[in-house]
């Protein structure tokens, strides 16, 4: 009982992080088509740029804030200078020059920082807690708490303010929105600033359990991209699901079935949706116009 | 004789019925049209019975033999044919290599005969653009035949679709708004490439908004509303009928009819 | 006379006589060795043409043929004391049946579904890889034993470069060929319209399939001739990030041409090469390659240099 305890707790806590790289995915997607791959390099940033800018000498809530500040600022340069000309292209153009993005974020990561491995203190102290007979660390709750309050956020945001319900028609209809004079270049720098916050808190919170370094992007952007498909692309509902079901999948997987096979799951769960159903759990099915 | 029967088709999409029990049946060397307003459901229909959809309910024979839920290349090998209304042809290849698209079906095909070039294919290359060539030559783009198609103007384009629909040889051709966006004298040149295909024994089935073209060259006409079958007749009964007088043809389109048969002014 | 006639033999003339002579201009035999290695991954990249330019179907897992090619012969020699071209075989065969298997379902897939599945795909075969050290090495890979065919074996930098060659004329004849015959204007038609494909009786499943498999064998054909040049082979071969550079130099190139994933190929192999004082940059670099080409030759170097000579040609 402890043993599932323990997996369930460490597959919440990663299923977290998931869920919030398969938001930014969510976001991004919805406003501009766009699948980002370089959105796990969001959470690299997160991680990576509080670590160096604390080691400097800098508070840790102070570097914090400066790493998402620089996520957005990245985001938005990545908008600006690789979405942005790029309009009208192909999907897969699309995918190919945001997979180049992540790349080159990374190519820069090793170069401006390291190619160690690094942690950050956990925010309240290591000590255990004892939930049903496993240990679960309190960063754990950091995760899963830091991961509520942005979703509970993001939906608010969404349904409740005016900006929100730009972004969900620019979603809905980008041709139509622009013509009730919605602004969609803002609604993109919103969508893509917005899921490189979310993605750099996501990297604040996991460093002090999983340690971060410059390629730590690319695995998570797949494993995010695999929570979005299976939650659904089309709402936060379905992300937040998504992510939280592959972390469980994974941690259940690895526990029970095999460990070296861990990073695999996220992959055969990405490939099973596709196959048996490709508008996810909570999405619905389109039908080809012709 | 009856080459293609619809019966009772029904498809819906995401609850909203788009057509309800529609049946219909087209003849060889005769051309059937079918006409209503945006919405009817006409387009849909023509995706039912050309594979594209999966319908709900109903039944499609072409032949005799039951072809309903079958895939659009195994239909287009028993006879079937069609044109799309938001034109569909292969942009980046040329005339003449859209129209050999369309005799696939005509061809061998082997793929390690294809990748070592044997003389077999190239002498079967021969052939097949010799029927293509002659097809672009029935529908005017002989001149154009090694022009990129995308670069075709959209009169042109039109045809291309209607010359690589033929090279199949099929029993039954399907056009779908081909005289959509065309210029008067496009459609003239559309309503007697269609007369001539149906002379050689293809029944035709064709979806129009041209009134003039419709009431011209048809010899049954099918009037869709909202998914359902208004009513059906020759030109003369569809066009003197009160309900499709008011509801479809309008002020406009009923000057236009009974100014169809007269010489362009 | 059709104009494909001329320009495939122009094209294979030119080809081979670039290999013939390109020798003569070599300063030491290390440039042997990158021109070999710029033949074999432009052979990889003209298979992945194939399913991308011509059937319009994108794959980001590529890489993993190329390693079970590369491992094929790695493996067989070591662990199943099969002589290395035997090994080449299966391993071009086990590919295409891999290919045939993942392919019915995947290429039902359209748009970036299929690039993330071909994506998954190509990752898992590169875990598998990794983690079955006991066959493959792991991580840190496993070295290769030389090919020896009838007793002569094939060694030295030189060799390598004729036979590499050799086949990349081979198999810019074969997808040159493809062109002009019923299959590649299948191929090519799905690409353009996939329903006017269908309704004109093309089966549309059989030929993206076709070309998947196709390309696999090119790419597992590459992975081994790399492995056996090098004596050595690793799990990056089978990796992500090799994926998405065999994509780049197919795209790069322009898509849907020959000579574009040969020129791609180049340009990718040797520029880190010629940049070898910025190890570091590699990646960075590679990034920004991707993304300006993407932006500013959306149909790659050789639609966009013949585009740009014609309008000079014109005036």
């Amino acid at each position: 009982m402890a043993e599932f305890v323990q997996f369930l707790m460490s597959g919440l806590t990663v299923g977290a992080v998931y869920a919030l790289v398969a938001l930014g995915f969510m976001l991004v997607y919805n406003a501009s088509d766009v699948i980002n791959f370089a959105q796990g390099e969001f959470v690299m940033l997160g991680g990576m740029v509080t670590v160096f800018v604390s080691a400097a000498g800098v508070p840790l809530p102070l570097a914090a804030l400066i790493a998402v500040a620089a996520a957005v600022a990245v985001g938005l340069l990545l908008y600006w200078l690789a979405i942005e000309p790029a309009r009208g292209a192909s999907a897969v153009t699309l995918i190919i020059i945001t997979i180049g993005a992540s790349i080159l974020l990374r190519g820069v990561a090793q170069v401006l920082f390291d190619k160690q491995f690094h942690k950050l203190p956990s925010f309240s102290g290591d000590v255990p807690v004892n939930v049903f007979g496993a240990a679960v660390q309190p960063q754990s709750f950091w995760v899963l708490g830091g991961a509520a309050v942005i979703v509970i956020a993001l939906h608010v945001f969404l349904e409740r303010t005016v900006l929100g319900k730009a972004v969900l028609a620019t979603a809905a209809n980008r041709l139509a929105a622009r013509l009730v004079g919605i602004n969609t270049a803002t609604v993109m720098m919103l969508a893509f600033g917005g899921s490189a916050a979310i993605g750099a808190v996501a990297g604040i919170l996991i460093t002090p359990i999983t340690l971060t370094s410059y390629d730590v992007g690319t695995l998570l952007a797949l494993k995010g991209f695999a929570a979005a498909m299976l939650g659904g692309m089309g709402s936060p509902l379905g992300a937040v699901a998504g992510g939280l079901l592959l972390g469980l999948l994974e941690a259940l997987g690895a526990g029970y079935i095999s460990s070296t096979y861990k990073d695999a799951f996220a992959f055969i769960v990405i490939l099973v949706v596709l196959f048996a159903m490709p508008q996810g759990l909570f999405g619905r099915r389109t039908v080809e116009r012709v | 004789m009856t080459v293609l029967t619809a019966s009772d088709i029904s498809i819906a999409f995401g609850g909203v019925k788009a057509i309800d029990g529609i049946s219909f049946s087209a003849d060889a060397g005769r051309i059937l049209s079918i006409i209503g307003p945006n919405g009817a459901g006409k387009t849909t229909l023509f995706n039912v019975v050309s594979g594209i959809y999966e319908a709900d309910q109903g039944r499609v024979e072409l032949e005799g033999a039951n072809v309903t839920g079958l895939a659009p290349d195994l239909l287009a090998a028993r006879g079937l044919s069609r044109t799309f209304q938001n034109l569909q042809i292969f942009q980046r290849m040329t005339a003449v290599e859209n129209v050999m698209v369309g005799r696939h079906l005509r061809e061998t095909c082997r793929l390690f005969a294809d990748l070592l070039r044997l003389p077999s294919v190239t002498r079967q290359n021969a052939t097949t653009r010799q029927a293509a060539l002659a097809l672009l030559d029935e529908v005017g783009l002989r001149d154009s035949a090694d022009r990129p198609a995308g670069a075709l103007p959209y009169g042109a384009c039109k045809r291309l679709e209607i010359a690589r629909a033929l090279a199949a040889e099929p029993r039954v051709l399907l056009l779908d708004e081909p005289a959509a966006g065309c210029n008067a004298v496009e459609t003239a040149e559309i309503a007697r490439l269609v007369r001539q295909i149906a002379d050689k024994g293809i029944a035709v089935v064709l979806v129009e908004h041209d009134m003039k073209l419709v009431m011209n060259i048809s010899h049954r006409v099918l009037v869709l509303d909202r998914g359902r079958l208004l009513t059906e007749g020759t030109p003369r009964e569809v066009r003197d009928n009160p309900a499709v007088l008011e509801a479809y043809l309008g002020k406009h389109g009923l000057r236009e009819t009974t100014h169809a048969g007269e010489p362009d002014a | 006379m059709p104009t494909w006639l001329d320009q495939r033999s122009v094209m294979l003339l030119v080809l081979t006589a670039v290999v013939a002579v390109l020798p003569l201009i070599f300063p030491s035999t290390y440039y042997y060795r990158v021109a070999a290695l710029v033949w074999v991954s432009a052979f990889a990249a003209i298979g992945l043409n194939i399913l991308m330019g011509q059937a319009g179907q994108v794959s980001l897992g590529h890489a993993g043929f190329f390693g079970i090619g590369g491992y094929a012969v790695a493996v067989g020699p070591a662990h199943l004391g099969l002589p290395s071209w035997a090994a080449l075989l299966i391993g071009a065969v086990l590919s295409a049946l891999l290919a045939y298997l993942v392919g019915r379902p995947i290429l039902r897939l359209r748009g970036h579904y299929l690039a993330v599945a071909t994506l998954g795909f190509g990752v898992l075969v590169a875990m598998v890889i990794t983690t079955e050290s006991r066959w493959t090495g792991g991580p840190d890979g496993m070295p290769v034993a030389k090919l020896s065919l009838f007793g002569w074996r094939a060694s030295g930098s030189d060799t390598w470069y004729w036979i590499t060659g050799g086949l990349l004329v081979l198999g810019s004849w074969l997808a040159l060929n493809l062109n002009d015959t019923p299959t590649g204007r299948a191929l090519r038609a799905l690409h353009d319209s996939e329903v006017a494909a269908r309704v004109a009786g093309v089966d549309v499943a059989r030929f993206k399939l076709q070309a998947f498999v196709i390309a696999a064998v090119y790419a597992s054909l590459a992975g081994s001739m790399l492995a056996l040049m090098n004596g050595f082979i690793n799990p990056d071969q089978a990796g992500f990030l090799h994926s998405v550079e065999l994509v780049t130099m197919v795209v790069l190139g322009g898509l849907g041409s020959v000579a574009g994933s040969i020129i791609g190929a180049a340009v990718l192999i040797t520029l880190p090469q010629v940049l070898t004082v910025f190890q570091e940059y590699e990646h960075l670099l590679l990034g920004l390659i991707i993304i300006v080409s993407m932006i500013f030759m959306r149909d790659g170097m050789v639609p966009t240099a013949t585009r740009w000579l014609a309008k000079r040609v014109r005036t």
